[in-house]
């Protein structure tokens, strides 16, 4: 299942500016007037602690209301044109709706937005189909969400964002909640299926950074502020974790995040 | 299902029948205050004619009481939880609405909806209102937060959102709904019918009571049961097709 290419891109994916991103609870400031840049057509890993805000920061790249927080900032595409409906989310949890098959579930967004209809339908079918394929479940299509393992689930996610064939795609965590060995697999499917897009994937995992990122940021301290300079790690994701170097810089990342200012009680409870 | 697990409640049934025809021989008790399983059983087979006129009759009144409650209850659940304003303004009156003891408002209805039918549909309607329209707006109140992310993302209208996943996705809760609306809608239309009737089962019951037919009582009772445990369970069948998907508990 590791010999997937890329689902082609949709035309040059764009950049991403975060400027001025500030979002501040009653208690406590989250972050404040955060600056970030993500790379055209890589993957951009936004690591940190804990209730750091790392989600909070996703959610405000994909449009996503805070509740209860003061949310200030933009985010902008470094290609000028607007981000509305280029940008496709994928959380922790895969999200998939119980009553609906594999297949169904990897057209909702399609449903949702009315296109399953006329002679896109059958086109539609056939797409959602052949990315359930590339995901190793086209056997499966017709499962309930409720007969498949966790990994099997992600993958399933992993198809609905696929289909959804936006150049930016934003991840919350979307391999934590699997076993190792299924995480190992599903990161470098999802590095090859994703290639050339840019993708935001925050991880409180730095062997998960350093296994898929382009690029790792470390968020740390309360309010919370990027390590300075990113790190670049040599080689292409997804890399093999048992490299010395991996090893060197995954102790490197577990010391900068450990040394980071612990943010206070309320501000962990807030940010999650 | 074993079949200890079928003949578990006929074994039950029979030694509750048996207890029964005991205490009335123990007793002695004159067959106008307490009848046997056996007479009663008798005035089943003799006056099936006219239990089953009656039956039809509070059977229809608990359907179309059913079938209107749920219409109503399930409109009023999606206003409610699709405009905002609908919540803040009827939101109260429903809640007050229940303070008030439907059985209290049979009279009324009666008056103005007369003898026949329609003052028993409206009590059945009445009495499984609520229950339908709250359990169904909880359900839909309560859609997992990270559907509507996914949904927001995926450019979805809010119509479609409540269409393809608030409205699944609360399909349990609206079972459970149901499930306790099947449970008292018999007793709306059984009440409507002692308040004021010319028909059903609840009339028969009155009529018969006045008459020291107590057997007749305890048939209609025992048709009455048979009605509203066949009414459970089809519609229990039916929720759980419909939510075929979720895990039992």
């Amino acid at each position: 299942m590791s010999d997937a290419a890329p689902v082609p891109a949709p035309s040059p994916a764009p950049g991403l500016r975060i400027e001025g991103a500030t979002l501040r609870y009653e208690a406590a400031t989250v972050f404040d007037r955060l600056d970030m840049t993500v790379p055209a057509g890589r993957w951009t890993c936004l690591l940190g602690p804990s209730g750091v805000g790392k989600t909070s920061l996703l959610r405000l790249a994909a449009g996503l209301p805070s509740e209860g927080a003061a949310v200030a900032g933009r985010v902008l595409a470094d290609d000028g044109r607007p981000l509305a409906g280029r940008i496709a989310y994928m959380a922790q949890r895969d999200l998939l709706a119980p009553w609906a098959s594999a297949l169904d579930n990897v057209l909702l967004g399609p449903r949702l937005r009315g296109e399953m209809r006329g002679p896109r339908k059958a086109a539609l079918r056939a797409r959602a189909m052949a990315l359930l394929e590339r995901v190793g479940l086209a056997d499966r299509a017709q499962a309930l969400p409720g007969e498949l393992s966790g990994g099997m689930r992600q993958r399933v996610a992993l198809a609905r964002t696929l289909i959804e064939d936006r150049p930016v795609v934003l991840m919350d965590e979307p391999f934590s909640a699997l076993d190792a060995l299924t995480r190992h697999r599903l990161q470098a499917q999802a590095v090859e299926l994703l290639a050339g897009r840019t993708v935001l994937l925050v991880t409180h995992d730095p062997l998960e950074a350093l296994r898929v990122g382009d690029r790792i940021e470390v968020l740390t301290g309360a309010p919370a502020r990027l390590a300075d300079p990113a790190l670049d790690p040599a080689g292409a994701p997804p890399r093999a974790t048992d490299a010395a170097e991996i090893a060197r810089l995954h102790g490197a990342l577990l010391e900068r995040l450990a040394g980071g200012e612990a943010p206070a009680p309320q501000a962990l409870e807030a940010a999650e | 299902m074993s079949a200890l697990d079928l003949l578990r409640p006929l074994i039950v049934a029979a030694g509750l029948l048996a207890l029964w025809q005991a205490a009335v021989w123990l007793t002695g008790a004159p067959p106008f205050i307490l009848p046997g399983p056996v007479a009663v059983a008798g005035v089943l087979a003799d006056k099936a004619g006219l239990l089953a006129y009656h039956a039809a009759i509070t059977g229809a009144e608990i359907l179309l009481g059913l079938l209107l409650g749920t219409l109503f209850g399930g409109a009023s659940a999606l206003t409610l939880s699709a405009f905002r304003p609908a919540r803040r303004w009827l939101m109260p009156v429903l809640v007050v609405s229940q303070a008030l003891p439907v059985f209290a408002l049979a009279p009324l209805l009666t008056l103005w909806f007369g003898y026949g039918m329609a003052s028993k549909v409206a009590m059945a309607t009445l009495i499984i209102y609520f229950p339908v329209t709250s359990a169904f707006y909880d359900g839909l109140r309560r859609t997992e937060l990270g559907w509507l992310d996914l949904a927001r993302t995926m450019g979805a209208s809010k119509l479609s959102t409540l269409w393809r996943l608030r409205l699944p996705a609360a399909l349990p809760a609206f079972g459970s709904g149901l499930r306790v609306a099947a449970a008292v809608a018999p007793i709306g239309a059984v009440v409507g019918e002692w308040v004021g009737s010319s028909a059903g089962l609840g009339y028969l019951m009155l009529h018969a009571n006045a008459r020291m037919q107590v057997s007749t009582v305890f048939a209609a009772l025992a048709v009455l049961a048979v009605l509203s445990l066949i009414l459970f369970f089809a519609v229990d069948r039916g929720v759980r097709r419909l939510t075929r998907w979720r895990p039992e508990a």
